[in-house]
């Protein structure tokens, strides 16, 4: 009970869009991991290697030509704070618009956070610059969803993958660069001998092997994924999946897996977190989200998937929401989801709910007991007939 | 039979990595226009190459090019007659003799006495030279200015596409009369500085508009993710794939400064004597032309096929590069 | 249905209909492709048929000829580089493939209608909602404006797009993607046509709304007993709303079932492969099953059985002959309707 309350204090901040930071982080962290102790004890994770706290992505919408002013913004992101552990799949789910590429843009510093902290092993990266970002950068890489575009269609596999070898030259003598490839090739499936050709001499499956390989190449701690497999088909999904989750023991790799295919994710997340409108809607290990979902958001997603099996289909629930995501320029005040969830109250209209174990569940041995930004948390079990 | 698929399952990881190479199989699944699988690397530049070589027109322009292009360089080697020196008394518009090759009369004489054949031999040079030239510096200029605008965005490109507003606003041919009349001495880089002078702004919007193109694509993206510096980012990723609409607009104007040039010396703005120059010749021959339309005919061929042949050149590069534009 | 030595085609053509004519019957049909690298065989012979109210779906990857085939039946193949070089489209018992053109495009659009997958590039972004649904029947029952107004209304109200009223002068670019693939149904659905074709109809759209949409679109084939075919390589998707499956694999028709016994028991080695290698939402699996190697490359197909070099169970004769899409049956003989497998191995597969 203790521990809730606490928690709930350090929680509070960090939905509110102007934090203290720094006491946000401390008190956070440390609430952090006596909540995570509290419901995985049998799991040391140890120290997290990535630890996101609050981030807001805001993009100004302007008017006029000559002389721009604000009259509003989209907040693509709007406070948002997990931790990532060395050697887990943190799954992040949501419908397009939710803000989750955003989100893999401000990790990999392709955007600038509008406020918040990404903490790469302690150091804060939305601030680095200049060299110390390219050292982190060699650790975090990040595999693209379109195979299609992600390859530059005039260099050769080889100089696609060799790339981040010149990029940051310390890592692979010039010798050596050649021979790096053709293991790399080698390590993602792929014949060595096709170091010279061009990216449109690949099938889809191919390809993505290519990019994984060009993430792979600075031998990074961290790859996010963003939809990695989302364009490829069916059958070759697998075998992209497959390849991922043998990389990742092999290579000791923290995944960051961005998807809305909620099959996938559940299969290679150790732990997912569920977006809506630029917030964290729930968050908690693979079970506790899929087989104990307790946000009305997470149900009504788990629900709605077409699942192919037409016998267990018959006996599940499906909760069909009416209308659609609202525009993230203007969302709905107090809960995002409120207006088209069917538990709505005013006190959704009036209070933000706020990222945390709910008081019902907390202290529990339940599954139940994680964390949900929901007023009126309650679970319910849509995925299982 | 449970037992193949368990089998099947847990081989499924060597499955995974192994054999998709064993398929040789490189090509896009879709059902049209795939490419063949092939045991060689084969990079755009290298099916665009492929897709020249099977175009009648490409030929027929590249072996008129080629030619143009020797006699340009060597004119010495096409004729052995005198271009300059005219001989009033016996050859004052002699008409052309179609059986004399490569002789000086085969075109018959001009106006001063001069072998047009000689002239129409040793013209080439400046025309050659006035395209080449203006084309290459309104590539450069012109491409750099459009490449800058359109990576960089922001104030930058706000003041290189004012710039190119201006300058597109200014009437081609007129602009660069007024310029070449501030000049008394009109050598060849003087008109090539004042075509490129007004020319540069449309290589800059059309390189301006593809490097936006390629600058959004995942692989800059992924290029960016890595660490890569603007230098980098610029010259291999975004400028390759961004150069092909620049370079079938230049090959296709080179074609339209060669008859720039002409029309300004025609109108005694561009150049003059001594050089050579067809747009000179056939400026000449305005008043000869009713008895003795040989006299414009021949200059004004050669111009026409040089034009056709940059302009053929051009329409082949740009079918070979994009397929899907014809 | 007598004798018991039938054709395979009988066999699927007696689908899980309700006899008499189909609706539309594919006989046949090949489909190619003449490229600059050689002649790509996208369909390579295939049958399939839909009665009224009926739902068939399609299952197939990319390069499957799935969509190549939907072309083929509303006409819509880019010809040349495409060809059909032989085959049947029967609508009504007539084929649409020898009559005039003035025939076809009768049936076209009236009697047959096509949903694409992508519904903001289908609709013409300058002209307001309104205007285009009207259009449908200021063209083909020659209303006035107003009276084609109010039927958009109404037809806008038929596939529950909120305040009708108000949004049907809006342009498409104003309606979410949920909203605008209503308002491609709302098209298709204007002329109440026999049949609708539906290419991925939900494939860029959000699970939720993706729903929404697959649940108003076997409501209304319900209600005005349409024949449907839905072209897609979702399994999920596929599994909620068909009546049968086709599956598809390198321009041929490998498996045909109605939807529940496809699941249970596929009686081809690509089905099984497919179904294994999805990924639970209800249980976490260990690793994946994969179908090994790469689809097809259609410039090339493998001899024998296209699967061949993907199929666990291929043995000698699977790659020197093209088996044929046989009837399955139980394994005392007893018929299977509707259910066939072109595999020299379906007895292995089913009841192995």
């Amino acid at each position: 009970m203790a521990d809730t309350e606490k928690n709930d204090k350090a929680m509070e901040p960090a939905a509110d869009t102007t934090p203290n930071v720094t006491e946000v982080e401390t008190v956070e962290a440390a609430t952090e991991d006596e909540a995570v102790a509290a419901i995985e004890a049998k799991v040391d994770r140890g120290e997290p290697i990535l630890q996101v706290r609050n981030l807001v992505k805001h993009f100004p919408l302007t008017q006029g030509i000559l002389f721009k002013r604000q009259i509003g913004a989209v907040k693509a992101v709007d406070g948002i704070s997990f931790d990532l552990y060395q050697g887990e799949t943190l799954g992040i789910v949501g419908e397009s618009g939710c803000g989750k590429s955003t989100v893999a843009k401000l990790l990999m510093t392709l955007e600038t956070a509008t406020a918040g902290e990404v903490f790469y092993k302690g150091q804060d990266i939305t601030r680095l610059s200049g060299r110390a970002l390219r050292a982190v950068r060699r650790n975090i890489q990040m595999v693209f969803q379109d195979p299609y575009t992600s390859l530059n269609p005039r260099m050769t596999v080889g100089d696609i993958i060799g790339e981040p070898f010149e990029i940051h030259p310390e890592v692979a003598p010039k010798g050596d660069r050649r021979r790096k490839v053709q293991d790399l090739l080698d390590v993602v499936g792929l014949n060595p001998e096709y170091i010279n050709r061009y990216p449109h001499q690949f099938s889809g499956g191919q390809r993505q092997r290519i990019g994984i390989a060009r993430g792979l190449a600075l031998n990074p701690e961290i790859i996010i994924c963003d939809e990695p497999v989302s364009a490829l088909d069916v059958s070759v999904q697998a075998q992209v999946i497959n390849l991922m989750e043998g990389l990742q023991d092999e290579f000791n790799l923290s995944y960051i897996f961005i998807a809305h295919d909620l099959s996938i994710v559940r299969h290679i997340s150790d732990r997912v977190g569920v977006m809506y409108l630029g917030k964290m809607a729930e968050i908690g290990s693979d079970t506790e989200i899929y087989d104990h979902p307790t946000h009305p958001y997470t149900q009504a997603l788990l629900s709605a998937v077409p699942v192919p099996d037409p016998e267990s289909r018959e006996g599940r629930e499906r909760i069909i929401l009416t209308g659609d995501v609202p525009s993230p320029a203007n969302p709905p005040s107090g809960c995002r989801f409120r207006t088209r969830c069917w538990k709505a109250e005013d006190k959704c209209a009036k209070e933000v709910p706020l990222l945390a174990i709910p008081q019902r569940f907390a202290g529990t041995d339940s599954p139940a007991a994680h964390e949900s930004a929901c007023h009126f948390a309650e679970e319910k079990d849509v995925v299982h007939a | 039979m449970p037992d193949v698929t368990k089998s099947q399952s847990g081989g499924a990881a060597v499955d995974a990595v192994a054999p998709p190479v064993e398929a040789d199989a490189a090509t896009t699944a879709a059902p049209a226009a795939g490419p063949a699988p092939q045991g060689k690397p084969r990079s755009l530049w290298g099916d665009a190459w492929f897709e020249l070589r099977h175009r009648p027109l490409f030929w027929i322009s590249a072996v008129l090019l080629v030619l143009l292009l020797a006699i340009a360089a060597f004119p010495g080697l096409f004729t052995s007659a005198e271009p300059r020196n005219g001989d009033l008394t016996n050859h004052f518009l002699t008409k052309p003799e179609l059986t004399h090759f490569f002789q000086a009369d085969w075109f018959g004489y001009d106006g001063q006495g001069r072998s047009i054949y000689a002239r129409v031999i040793y013209g080439t040079r400046a025309s050659i030279m006035v395209g080449v030239g203006v084309t290459a510096v309104v590539t450069l200029v012109g491409g750099l200015l459009g490449m800058v605008a359109g990576y960089f965005g922001g104030w930058i490109d706000s003041i290189i596409s004012r710039l190119v507003d201006i300058f597109f606003g200014l009437p081609f041919l007129l602009g660069s009369m007024v310029v070449l009349n501030a000049f008394t001495e009109r050598k060849v880089y003087v008109v090539i500085a004042a075509l490129a002078f007004l020319g540069w702004t449309t290589i800059a919007r059309v390189m301006r508009s593809s490097v936006i193109t390629a600058k959004q694509a995942d692989y800059v993206t992924a290029a960016r993710a890595l660490g890569a510096g603007t230098g980098r980012i610029l010259f291999r990723h975004v400028l390759p794939n961004a150069l092909a609409p620049t370079i079938v607009v230049a090959t296709i104007s080179l074609g339209a400064y060669i008859s720039a040039e002409a029309t300004l010396s025609f109108l005694g703005l561009g150049l003059a004597d001594p050089t050579i120059s067809w747009g000179i010749d056939i400026s000449d021959a305005k008043d000869a032309i009713r008895d003795n339309p040989h006299v414009m005919l021949f200059p004004a061929g050669m111009l026409s096929l040089t034009v056709f042949a940059f302009i053929t050149l051009g329409d082949a590069v740009r079918d070979a590069l994009d397929p899907k534009l014809r | 249905m007598t004798t018991i030595e039938k054709t395979a085609d009988d066999a699927v053509r007696e689908g899980a209909g309700d006899g008499g004519t189909p609706l539309l019957e594919v006989r046949d049909l090949h489909v190619e492709f003449h490229t600059r690298d050689g002649v790509a065989k996208a369909v390579n012979g295939v049958n399939y048929n839909v009665h009224a109210g009926e739902t068939l779906a399609v299952l197939g990857e990319s390069g499957s000829g799935k969509s190549v085939t939907a072309q083929a039946i509303m006409g819509i193949l880019d010809m040349p580089p495409g060809r059909i070089p032989q085959g049947q489209i029967l609508f009504r018992g007539e084929d649409m493939l020898t009559m005039s053109a003035e025939d076809r495009r009768k049936i076209r659009g009236r009697k047959i209608a096509m949903i694409f997958q992508d519904a903001l590039s289908a609709l013409n972004p300058v002209l307001s909602v309104g205007y285009q649904l009207g259009e449908m029947f200021r063209v083909h029952q020659g209303l006035s404006k107003k009276d084609a107004k109010a039927k958009a209304i109404e037809l806008m109200d038929r596939v529950r797009i909120p305040a009708a009223k108000e949004r049907v002068s809006d342009y498409p670019h104003q309606f979410s993607g949920g909203m605008r693939q209503r308002i491609m149904i709302a098209m298709a659905m204007a002329l109440e046509p026999d049949l609708i074709i539906a290419d991925e109809p939900t494939t860029a759209l959000d699970v939720t709304v993706q729903a929404q949409v697959m649940d108003l679109l076997a409501e209304l084939q319900r209600e005005y007993h349409m024949g449907l075919i839905l072209i897609t390589h979702d399994l999920g998707v596929v599994a909620d709303v068909a009546d049968k499956i086709a599956v598809m694999y390198a321009g041929r028709i490998v498996e045909t079932a109605p939807v529940h016994e496809l699941y249970k028991r596929p009686a081809h080695p690509y089905t099984q492969g497919l179904l294994e290698s999805i990924p639970r939402l209800d249980r976490k699996g260990q690793e994946l099953y994969a179908i090994k190697g790469l689809p097809p490359n259609l410039l090339k197909i493998p001899t024998g059985c296209a699967f061949n070099p993907r199929c666990p169970r291929a043995e000698d004769i699977c790659r020197t002959e093209v088996p044929a899409l046989v009837p399955v049956t139980e394994q005392d003989g007893t018929e299977l309707p509707g259910r066939g497998s072109a595999c020299h191995f379906w007895k292995e597969t089913i009841h192995g």
